[in-house]
């Protein structure tokens, strides 16, 4: 592993919340991270739809986002669970079976390309806590936040945990420990570690039952009387953000909890106004916590 | 069926799904079973002999949070092989027409989900390029992602 990257955007993020994009940007700034855009990169593709379509497809698709990396010698960085279990079990099975290299190398030979296994995935949480750490992160902190939220891991990050090192799926506390160095406050809930409700291709195919999921998770997050959600995943993100409006227009209670991609928080901490990491943008109105911060600042 | 298709017979044995004795942890971990329709353990065992599973709407219920598989006592590979089977109906023709609808934008634009106007219009907003330094601005890239779906079959694979 190395701490050289290249930035992994998905497609949720640049083509619904660019704000997550440019927030990253500032915090990647602020922190000397030295990585670069990987540019003409796709879909990841998606696990829970394109896996479940065809392997061979979502293979050849992800092993074509990972050599790209692998030509500017860098690990492949991203900002979303799913693109993060796609492309982490994608190169994991690749690296481990001849037989998959040689049949997704022949596909890629028709585009002039292949693929090595000469680089790693990591996922912009786990990055922080290992390359950075809590404390450098703390250390970079102008404006302690002091607010009170709820973290949601969500499932790709950690899970299957057979090519994973981390700690514990159960019980993690990694990601919490860098929102924490943030000036903020990780509220204990129940069913922290529960799922959002949009993955495995449940919020496109079937999207009441993804939104009872969330309604679940929503009630317990509300119950716990915080001021924001943190997520790591543009799709978690996606599916409280805009899943409280789904809710609320459906005839369901009206959570207003505003919703936070970490490197929002991380950017927000840093300095930078709600406007430029993007909060404007969001589904669910954010200026309950804004007027928080100008009230704390 | 199309070619390099797994079997059901295959799946079953890949991911150890005989193993299973019927606990039943599966299910008290599954956060879309206490919602839904969708009984994992049942999944299981029917899968082991009865190959109408692939026509059953509850395998598209599962969100693939791995819960079931990390605690399975049997280590039985629930989540891989519930992927595996809906691969094998998929291939049969069994999809949901909006996940067709999901793969016919991986094929027209390289993205799941692609940009739009608004979404141009906030990048504008934050200062960022117009359109990202991804498949939606360079167009051979595109095309390298277009001939690798060809290479696949994938068109034929998801289409009516």
């Amino acid at each position: 592993m190395s701490d050289k990257v290249s930035l992994f955007l998905g497609c949720l993020i640049p083509n619904r919340y660019p704000g997550i994009e440019k927030a990253t940007q500032l915090c990647f700034e602020k922190l000397d991270i030295d990585c670069k855009d990987l540019v003409g990169a796709s879909c990841c593709p998606a696990p829970g739809v394109f896996r479940s379509f065809d392997e061979p497809s979502w293979l050849a698709i992800a092993s074509r986002n990972i050599l790209l990396s692998e030509e500017m010698e860098r690990d492949v960085l991203t900002l979303c669970n799913g693109c993060y279990g796609s492309l982490a079990e994608a190169n994991n099975k690749l690296k481990e079976s001849s037989k998959l290299r040689e049949m997704t190398n022949e596909h890629l030979s028709k585009i002039g390309k292949e693929y090595k296994g000469s680089v790693d995935v990591r996922h912009i949480t786990e990055f922080l806590f290992r390359e950075i750490g809590a404390d450098t992160i703390k250390l970079n902190v102008t404006k302690p936040l002091g607010l009170r939220v709820a973290v949601h891991y969500g499932c790709h990050l950690l899970k299957p945990s057979r090519d994973r090192e981390f700690e514990s799926i159960e019980r993690p506390t990694f990601f919490d420990s860098i929102v924490e160095a943030t000036g903020c406050k990780s509220v204990d809930y129940p069913d922290k570690m529960e799922c959002c409700g949009a993955g495995g291709g449940v919020r496109s195919g079937l999207s009441d039952s993804a939104l009872s999921i969330t309604n679940h998770k929503l009630s317990r997050i509300k119950e716990a009387d915080v001021d924001c959600i943190i997520n790591a995943c543009p799709f978690c993100h996606l599916q409280f953000d805009d899943g409280q409006k789904e809710i609320k227009t459906q005839g369901g209670e009206d959570y207003a909890i505003p919703v936070l991609h970490f490197t929002q928080l991380l950017a927000l901490a840093f300095g930078y106004s709600p406007e430029d990491a993007g909060l404007q943008f969001n589904v669910t109105d954010c200026s309950s916590l804004e007027e928080k911060l100008v009230h704390e600042g | 069926m199309l070619k390099g298709t797994a079997s059901l017979e295959s799946a079953i044995e890949n991911f150890d799904i005989l193993k299973c004795m019927q606990c039943g942890i599966c299910s008290g971990s599954c956060p879309s079973g206490r919602h839904t329709v969708l009984n994992i353990r049942r999944l299981v065992r029917r899968a082991s002999h009865d190959p109408a599973v692939m026509e059953d709407e509850s395998l598209w219920m599962c969100t693939t949070c791995y819960n079931c598989q990390e605690r399975c006592p049997r280590s039985v590979r629930i989540v891989d092989a519930v992927l595996r089977i809906r691969e094998i109906a998929v291939h049969q023709g069994i999809i949901l027409d909006s996940h067709r609808k999901v793969a016919s934008l991986l094929l027209e634009t390289g993205h799941a989900v692609p940009i739009n106007e608004e979404n141009t219009e906030r990048r504008k907003q934050l200062g960022l390029s117009e359109l990202p330094p991804t498949v939606h601005s360079v167009p051979d890239a595109l095309m390298e992602v277009k001939k690798l779906l060809k290479s696949c079959d994938f068109e034929e694979i998801v289409e009516d």
